[in-house]
């Protein structure tokens, strides 16, 4: 339950990035979230909804894409994704992959008028 | 007219700053500093406890606790004399970085080789928040399950070592010691899997060996 968290996290990034580009009004949010993140998106989003009422993000919509979790091996260099959590080289018998997508929690655009 | 801002900025942004500058003064003061975590009941504060019984007469220890509402984890650390601040988190379900730093005001860095900080008992949200630690530790008691490393992924992918506790109750569980140490070990390739009992202080050694590595390790 650490969503509300993150939704002030979101929000306060929207209004500063708004403020600085003069925007009367968000109309759209749009995150990054890896799949890794161990965010609940139903959550997030009831968490946003609730505190950005009366903000100029009022009638925001929030659009979440998702990260896939992508390893990168340390011995061959090869990049796969990683299903399972497996974290081992599907290719070299004692390659180990290296996480190098999957936990990103990110605001990436906003659309503002 | 709709205009698209690109801002890519972390989410988590603010404490992920505030956690290294954490992380920097750790380094300048030699301190090392572990992020106790796991569920609640799996055995945080009594691994704690029989720690601070192995160490706390040649290591310079102090210890922050989270808890949501009570002060009964830090009653149990006070008894050993070893410094101890409480951090109330009302209801929220892990700490962050500003938490430790507010915490730490009472804490004389100067002294201390090591600062253990027991995060507020959840295998989910603790794993996401950098709160300046050097390394993470997991205590998983095998009453939770061997099904919890695959279920809570982040959490043990993003340990050093993980301890899987209350080994003395095995024959009366039904834990596969194996299969939990391999889904971890494959989760997490390198990391320490120890099986203990931190009530009876069995298999604590290599633990406490590691302890006193890592507090070498930044002097």
């Amino acid at each position: 339950m650490h969503e509300v968290g993150l939704a002030e996290g979101v929000l306060d990034i929207a209004l500063d990035y708004a403020k600085r580009n003069d925007a009367k009004r968000i109309a759209e949010v749009t995150l990054l979230i890896g799949d890794m993140a161990g965010v609940e998106k139903d959550t997030l989003e009831f968490a946003f909804d609730s505190i950005k009422k009366g903000t100029i993000a009022n009638d925001a919509k929030l659009v979440m894409h998702t990260a896939p979790i992508v390893g990168r091996c340390q011995k061959c260099g090869k990049e796969f994704h990683i299903d399972h959590y497996d974290f081992f080289c599907p290719e070299c018998s004692d390659g180990v992959l290296e996480l190098i997508s999957g936990r990103e929690l990110q605001v990436e655009s906003l659309e503002v008028e | 007219m709709a205009v698209t801002i690109d801002v890519k900025a972390d989410i988590l942004g603010k404490n992920d700053a505030v956690a290294e500058e954490l992380r920097n003064l750790f380094k300048e003061k030699h301190v090392f500093v572990l992020d106790l975590m796991g569920s609640p009941g799996c055995g945080k504060t009594t691994l704690l406890e029989k720690t601070m019984q192995a160490l706390k007469d040649d290591i310079n220890m102090a210890v922050i606790e989270g808890d949501l509402f009570t002060s009964k984890d830090a009653d149990r650390i006070d008894r050993y004399g070893v410094p101890v601040v409480q951090i109330n988190t009302a209801g929220g379900c892990h700490l962050d970085a500003p938490m430790i730093k507010k915490a730490i005001e009472n804490i004389d860095l100067d002294k201390l080789d090591l600062l253990v900080i027991e995060n507020v008992g959840n295998l989910v949200c603790p794993a996401e928040f950098d709160i300046g630690e050097q390394k993470r530790a997991v205590v998983l008691s095998i009453t939770e399950g061997d099904d919890k490393p695959m279920k809570y992924p982040l959490m043990f992918k993003l340990a050093s070592i993980v301890l899987l506790n209350k080994t003395d109750i095995l024959k009366f569980c039904n834990f596969n010691l194996d299969g939990a140490t391999e889904d971890i070990k494959t989760l997490n390739p390198g990391v320490e899997v120890l099986p203990v009992s931190c009530s009876l202080g069995d298999g604590l050694k290599p633990w406490l060996d590691w302890l006193r590595e890592m507090v070498r390790s930044v002097k």
